[in-house]
């Protein structure tokens, strides 16, 4: 195995992650976004074993396990559950338009480069632009967040924000599995917890638009 | 040494169980005052040993795994943390052992009891501490410590409102301090001081720490205008450990200066020294005459203390110009000047205080205008409270000129000074100091008068008794070291021989070995005080004519009006009030300083109620310094309020545009 072909395949998987946000950004149905999140997480996962197979680092393994067992399959397939059981209105109300968005969402990536590349001039290209890329995952995931009035828009942009996070953590050599053990659980925790919201918010407000508990609490929009 | 050092410390923390314990265990109040006691006469000896062995030796370090964990706790006794040990215990013995009678007095003991030993243990950490965070953590332990004691008996109306005063300077200063141990550690992050002080900063970076200092350890010792806390907070606690506030923390905020400036900043710039002067002389000004405005006798002694701060400070700032020019002896003058002075200010405050206190448990008046005629009914401590008067008003042959007369000839060798800034300006300073101990002696005139002589003003002041002899003794010991240290200085110039040494790498000359005890800080042909011979002069020159008088005068009998001492009715309203007594320099100053307004509120013909007459006084430093300050962040708040009902969402958009503008700056920055 040649050096250029590690830093090329782990590039193409990072950049697959970067791809996966700005779908994630142009979907407007529940199920669809559900589903573009378990790809997020599968390319995640695929990255993360790349690096471990790069850094012969055999801990990794166990990362893109837990990845892709909790992140691919068990959340999405629960999410899913959740908006069918609960009968959640399937269309994601956006904010500004999926144009706009995405327009925006270029700017960041564009952003998170200048950023990332200057500042570390020296460093390992491979690390260096994993970071940029991560950068990226984690703006576009925050974008997502403020960009969709639906609940479970808001916990799929959280998700991919976290993936962000892991993707950048894998990427520098040396992370201890203690603290990917720990981003890995509290993603879990998170979900748990605004799954509970949910239930909460919709067993209240009879829907999980968010905007509905804003006119509870009496404010405008 | 430090094990004893730490184990005594921990002892103090332990006493403080004996505030919960107030109820159930039997002399709990006197446990506690006498094992403080204890402790501190220990941490006072070592403070002791390690002075006199600080000469030759190297100091001693320790280092704990406790704290931070790539940094521990460094501890360190060097010459200067010694002195200001000895310091600090003094006041603290002295205050234990008053305390065992003042404690009985307390309405709730419990309150103080805890903390009190506290506080001690507190100001020791900090003087013991190496490292920045170890100084930082034991300073916001002396005050929060403190800032319990002064809100001790919350009931009384004013005391909250100076523990929140307290609390907010308090806290400002500690950010202060942190802000510039931070820039003093660089990005590295070398908290260690021995890091600090081998890698001296730049000159930018350096001034800045130096303001920071200023505004940290000067918030703390009460440099105008940061003082505003002081007077409020230092009377609300009660009176011991007002004197442990006032002559004892305040020295430790001059430890922390001290340590700052000279210890770890490197060599001075010229300009430094300036600006201390400048603001000690202001603050040694603006401290007495608002003491002299005050007729709460508490309230007129904190505010005194900011004169003294302004003193020491003036010390300080000589000898930090003079080490800018070169010129280490008078450097190592004005610090041994100002070094000096801080001991003499926690002898001769503590034992003002301890006056006051037993003022306010015979009476249970802190008014000047409800006391007076006390020497009568409390001659002893009439008697200690006049030395301690007569030594802050620097009289010789007390302690107070002592230091005083050593700042002067620092400043007298001003001319040696290439700057011509500095030439002009440290006579100027010289000239305030002179102003201010003038006006130092009014206030202590006006405050040992009104109080102790004339006739008593209330029925509590004529029912007084004599304070018991745990009080009398606390105070007699301190008044009898106020006469030691200005017959005998040259020892105690000698003790700051190995501090002066450390921090501007000269000293005095040895003064001990001198012939009848004289002190010669410069040359014997320029100046030398010897407070033996004047000890012996003013006793002869008293003692002498009254012998003579009494011998030699007629005795035969004259007929003659009796001598009504000037106040013709027998109602003691009549007498020479507080107020009257300041009214000259009131009207002298009044206007620019204090905005002072007099009016008379005359009643109409036919109204039956007493005419009365009411002076406005005002603090500038609240109106152009605090009250600005007060109503910005009010109005910023009212502003900002409505942040606090934003959408879920909003408050993620408002994250986000945060990290993207900062990303954006760091992407054109770079």
């Amino acid at each position: 195995m040649t050096r250029g072909l590690a830093f090329d395949v782990s590039h193409l998987l990072a950049g697959g992650m970067v791809l996966a946000s700005f779908m994630l950004l142009y979907q407007d149905r529940v199920f669809s976004l559900l589903r573009v999140f378990a790809l997020h997480a599968l390319v995640l996962a695929l990255s993360v074993a790349w690096q471990a197979n790069v850094q012969a680092a055999p801990h990794l393994y166990l990362t893109a396990v837990i990845a892709l067992a909790f992140k691919a399959i068990v959340i999405p397939v629960a999410l899913h559950r959740i908006v069918v059981r609960l009968g959640i209105h399937r269309q994601l109300e956006t904010v500004v338009g999926v144009g706009p968005t995405i327009m925006f969402g270029m700017g960041l990536v564009a952003l998170s480069i200048a950023v990332i590349l200057p500042v570390l001039p020296d460093a390992d290209p491979l690390a260096r632009e994993d970071l940029a890329f991560a950068l990226s995952v984690v703006l576009l995931g925050l974008l997502m967040m403020i960009s969709r009035r639906n609940a479970v828009s808001q916990v799929i942009g959280f998700m991919s924000l976290e993936n962000g996070l892991v993707l950048a953590a894998t990427g520098a050599k040396g992370m201890p599995l203690v603290v990917e053990i720990s981003v890995a659980f509290s993603i879990l925790i998170a979900f748990i917890v605004i799954g509970i919201f949910l239930f909460r918010i919709r067993e209240r407000f009879d829907t999980v638009d968010v905007g509905a508990m804003d006119s509870f609490r009496g404010e405008r929009r | 040494m430090l094990i004893v050092a730490a184990l005594a410390i921990l002892c103090l923390i332990l006493l403080g169980l004996c505030g919960p314990l107030h109820g159930r265990l039997g002399h709990a109040t006197s446990i506690a005052y006498a094992g403080a006691a204890g402790a501190t006469a220990v941490l006072l000896l070592m403070g002791l040993a390690a002075l006199i062995g600080a000469a030759g030796a190297a100091p001693v370090t320790a280092s704990l795994s406790v704290g931070l964990p790539w940094l521990g706790a460094h501890f360190r006794i060097d010459a200067l943390s010694a002195y200001f040990m000895v310091v600090v215990n003094l006041g603290g013995l002295a205050a234990s052992i008053y305390g065992i009678g003042y404690g009985e007095h307390e309405r709730q003991p419990g309150r103080v009891l805890a903390f009190f030993p506290a506080f001690l243990a507190g100001m020791n950490m900090v003087l013991l501490a190496d490292d920045a965070f170890a100084f930082l953590l034991s300073w916001e332990f002396m005050s929060l410590s403190s800032w319990l004691l002064v809100v001790a008996n919350h009931r009384q109306p004013d005391n909250l409102h100076a523990g929140y005063v307290y609390l907010v300077m308090a806290s400002m200063g500690t950010f202060a301090l942190l802000l510039g141990f931070g820039l003093l550690a660089g990005p590295e992050g070398g908290y260690a001081f021995e890091t600090i002080r081998a890698a001296a900063p730049g000159s930018g970076r350096a001034a800045i720490v130096l303001a920071l200092a200023l505004l940290g350890a000067g918030s703390k010792a009460g440099i105008v205008p940061l003082h505003a806390w002081l007077p409020l907070a230092h009377p609300a606690a009660p009176s011991h450990v007002s004197a442990l506030m006032s002559g004892v923390m305040t020295k430790v905020a001059v430890y922390g200066f001290v340590r700052i400036a000279f210890d770890l900043l490197g060599p001075p710039d010229w300009w430094w020294g300036l600006v201390v002067l400048v603001l000690g002389g202001i603050t040694a000004v603006m401290g007495v005459l608002y003491a002299l405005m005050q007729h709460d006798l508490k309230r007129l002694l904190a505010y005194h203390t900011v004169e003294n701060i302004g003193i020491i400070y003036i010390g300080l700032g000589l000898a930090l110009a003079f080490q800018a020019q070169g010129h280490a002896g008078v450097a190592a003058l004005g610090l041994a000047a100002g070094l000096l002075h801080v001991l003499n200010h926690s002898l001769f405050k503590s034992l003002l205080f301890f006056g006051s206190g037993a003022v306010l448990v015979a009476t249970g008046e802190r008014d000047m205008e409800r006391l007076g005629g006390l020497i009568h009914r409390m001659p002893a401590t009439a008697l200690y409270f006049l030395v301690g008067c007569a030594a802050i008003s620097a009289l010789p042959p007390l302690n107070g000129f002592v230091s005083e007369w050593m700042t002067f000839q620092a400043i007298l060798l001003s001319p040696q000074l290439p700057d011509w800034t500095l030439r002009f300006a440290v006579p100027a300073v010289g000239a305030i100091l002179a102003l201010s101990a003038a006006l130092a002696a009014t206030c202590f005139v006006k405050a040992f008068g009104i109080v102790f002589l004339g006739r008593p003003r209330s029925l509590e002041a004529a029912a007084a008794r004599e304070a018991d002899r745990w009080q009398l003794g606390s105070m007699g010991a301190l008044a009898a070291l106020c006469v030691v240290v200005g017959v005998v200085p040259g020892l105690f110039v000698d003790l700051l021989g190995p501090v002066t040494q450390l921090l501007v790498g000269d000293r005095l000359g040895p003064q001990l070995g001198l012939p009848w005890l004289t002190l010669v800080p410069v040359a014997e042909a320029r100046s030398s005080y010897n407070g033996l011979l004047l000890l012996l002069f003013i006793a002869f020159s008293t003692v002498a004519p009254a012998l003579l008088i009494h011998r030699y005068a007629t005795r035969a009998t004259r007929r003659g009006a009796l001598w009504d001492c000037g106040t013709p009715t027998s109602d003691p309203a009549a007498q020479y009030s507080a107020g009257s007594f300041a009214q000259p320099i009131r009207r002298v100053f009044g206007a620019m300083v204090f905005h002072a307004r007099e009016h008379v509120d005359m009643p109409q013909p036919g109204e039956t109620r007493a005419a009365r007459f009411h002076v406005d006084l005002r603090d500038l430093a609240w109106d152009f310094f605090y009250d600005p300050v007060a109503r910005g962040v009010s109005a910023v708040a009212g502003r900002m309020n409505h942040l606090q009902f934003l959408t879920i969402r909003r408050y993620l958009t408002l994250v986000f545009g945060a990290l993207v503008l900062l990303l954006m700056v760091l992407a054109v920055w770079h």
